[in-house]
């Protein structure tokens, strides 16, 4: 069964008296483990495709099965419960509490999960460790660089053990080392923790990392397909074109 | 499932952040619950001071005055004719069935002497009864009797201040002393009662069987006279009724007919003062409102912050909601906010106000009294002020869209 099945979906916005279709008629399947990037301009329904799939939104028509759940037919603290088991965000701006300090914004998701403090301090703990930042629970987000912010931002999805990580335009925000350093974290959390990364970017050097490429275009799937080549050639070919442009 | 403690140490972290607000907002709830508390303290302390007044008095308490007369066409004053006797005071305590004491008075002014020294004090002639009737009990050695009034003994019960003035430390119990040239055996002392509701020293006086006062001292023309008699109803359901048996009785004795004027009035003491209690506990009732207006404009300020603060804080929710924070946790949030602020308000209030009603009785020498029922009231009041006025704020945050939340900037 496929992790994520989208049938025939539609979302329409009522933007006062005129209705916006963002999303017409949008199928596909996501595997468990893939690394999929969604590309697309701007308008292109890419990001009301993300929020559908985070559970932040529920579809006009069609459905969406998330390991075989149909999201469609849930309650709002429901989603809000799918989205603490089965979804990690990263998101372009970090989106961390900026009072909290880092290992307090990663024992977030536990929080609502009713994880007794010990535990969440311990498995917080873990996942900073597991992005690169142990010992640096205490500092606050403003004491930390913007790579350091996006791999909070990532210890946080990851630390429920959620098998997909969505990510909008995480190295929007970042500088291009510090960018191959966040796609390099991604890399190595899908090839050894088999976590689905679905990434939704408009840069193709950094699009190259995914083994899939979803394109949209007028709330349309525009084209699909799996990248040719190993990972290493796509990136390096990829960063050479950024380079000579 | 939220834990409590956490949910506590987000809502202090988030007011710290904002330290001026926050306190600017508790300074709402601080002054209002601090009024609270120092008015109900006034006014308790007003109506503690009037019932104690009450007390010292004595319960249930009809007076019976001589009336005024018709003298030559002029109709003369209340009082001023001389009708009531010890024989009246007699009968009604036979008579009427509603009535517990009678104690009838004549008193006067006189210098009591004792030694080298001497005091001018009242003299009230008077019964045992008077002692029972107005709550005074005898501190020392022991009171007069039936036996004393019926054969007019020369003995007397001397009140504190006249014993403080006469004797000093000297226990009087068994001297002499002399009023008007006639010595009277002191046969007790009454215990120390303080001011009266006018402020009079009710312990400058001297208590002797009213037979005596009349034979010895203040004796008139008019045979078995007596200034006042005064009446303690058996309870006061029955003070009406008493009432109505003294005046039958009354003009039965003085050969009243049917148009003639009573010659002699009855007051009603008790409803007197229970109408200055009850007009106390009004005016504590009224200062507590108007005191509580201010609790609710501080309710409104916690409310108008939350809400500002909900506005501020939208991003904070979108993450939150991302993360998997359910309406509930997220309405849990904002409420404890509000309650933190309330109740930490509340309690700083609260020693304000007991601060405040100490200063007021210091300098205005009111006497206040903070009593546990408002530190309660007014605690629990601005709980509930802190999750009434917190309510709508969270329940705003909670119902947020979480991609409009995540987007706002």
């Amino acid at each position: 069964m496929a992790l994520v099945e989208v049938q025939e979906i539609v979302k329409i916005y009522d933007v006062g008296e005129v209705q916006v279709k963002a999303l017409d008629g949008v199928s596909l399947t996501i595997e468990k483990g893939e690394f999929v990037a969604i590309m697309g301009p701007s308008g292109s329904g890419k990001s009301s495709f993300m929020n559908l799939l985070g559970c932040l939104d529920k579809p006009t028509k069609g459905h969406y099965l998330l390991d075989g759940q149909d999201i469609g037919r849930l309650e709002r603290d429901e989603l809000a419960e799918i989205r603490n088991r089965k979804i990690g965000f990263v998101f372009q701006g970090f989106n961390l509490l900026p009072r909290a300090t880092a290992l307090e914004n990663v024992e977030l998701p536990l929080l609502y999960d009713g994880v007794p403090p010990g535990g969440r301090a311990s498995l917080a703990a873990a996942a900073l460790a597991n992005v690169g930042l142990a010992g640096r629970g205490a500092h606050h987000p403003n004491q930390l660089s913007g790579g350091e912010q996006q791999r909070v931002a990532v210890a946080r999805a990851l630390v429920k053990g959620a098998p997909i990580i969505l990510a909008d335009e995480p190295t929007g925000n970042l500088d291009t080392k510090t960018s191959i350093e966040i796609m390099e974290l991604f890399v190595k959390l899908n090839e050894e923790s088999h976590i689905t990364l679905i990434l939704v970017t408009h840069e193709p050097d950094i699009a190259a990392y995914a083994g899939r490429i979803i394109r949209f275009r007028d709330g349309r799937v525009v084209s699909d397909e799996k990248a040719v080549g190993t990972r290493a050639e796509r990136t390096t070919t990829a960063w050479a074109k950024e380079i000579s442009r | 499932m939220i834990n409590m403690l956490w949910t506590l140490k987000i809502a202090i972290k988030a007011l710290q952040s904002n330290k001026m607000r926050s306190a600017l907002t508790m300074l709402g709830v601080i002054i209002g619950v601090g009024a609270v508390i120092a008015m109900l303290a006034v006014g308790t302390g007003a109506s503690q001071r009037i019932s104690q007044q009450i007390q010292s008095i004595g319960s249930n308490l009809l007076i019976v005055m001589p009336g005024s007369t018709t003298s030559g066409g002029a109709r003369m004053g209340a009082g001023t004719q001389p009708t009531l006797t010890l024989g009246d005071a007699m009968a009604i305590k036979k008579e009427c069935p509603t009535v517990a004491y009678v104690g009838p008075s004549l008193s006067g002014v006189a210098q009591v002497v004792y030694g080298h020294t001497n005091w001018s004090t009242g003299i009230q002639g008077t019964t045992p009864d008077m002692l029972a009737l107005r709550n005074w009990p005898v501190s020392g050695g022991r009171p007069f009797t039936e036996q004393d009034v019926k054969s007019a003994t020369k003995v007397c019960l001397l009140g504190q201040t006249v014993v403080d003035n006469l004797f000093g430390s000297e226990d009087p119990v068994g001297k002499v002393v002399r009023i008007k040239n006639i010595p009277f055996k002191v046969l007790g002392v009454l215990a120390a009662k303080g001011q009266s509701a006018v402020g009079q020293d009710q312990d400058d006086t001297v208590y002797i069987p009213v037979t005596t006062a009349q034979k010895r001292l203040f004796g008139t023309s008019f045979p078995g006279m007596v200034r006042i008699i005064m009446v303690e109803a058996r309870s006061l359901e029955e003070m009406d009724a008493a009432q109505r048996q003294i005046t039958s009785l009354l003009r039965q004795r003085h050969h009243l007919g049917q148009k003639q004027d009573s010659d002699f009035s009855i007051r009603n003491l008790t409803q007197f003062m229970e109408a200055a209690e009850q007009s106390s506990r009004v005016m504590t009732l009224l200062l507590g409102a108007i005191a509580s207006v201010s609790l609710l404009v501080g309710g409104i300020g916690i409310m108008n912050i939350m809400l500002v603060s909900v506005t501020e804080r939208t991003r904070e929710i979108g993450i939150r909601m991302a993360v998997g924070a359910k309406t509930r946790a997220i309405r849990m949030q904002f409420i404890a906010e509000a309650l933190t602020l309330s109740m930490i308000g509340g309690i700083t209030g609260i020693i304000a106000g007991v601060g405040v009603s100490k200063i007021i009785s210091a300098l205005a020498g009111w006497s206040t009294l903070i009593s546990p029922f408002s530190v309660i009231l007014a605690f629990g009041f601005s709980a509930i002020v802190g999750i009434f006025f917190g309510y709508y704020p969270a329940y705003k945050a909670s119902l947020l869209d979480p991609i409009l939340a995540l987007r706002y900037e």
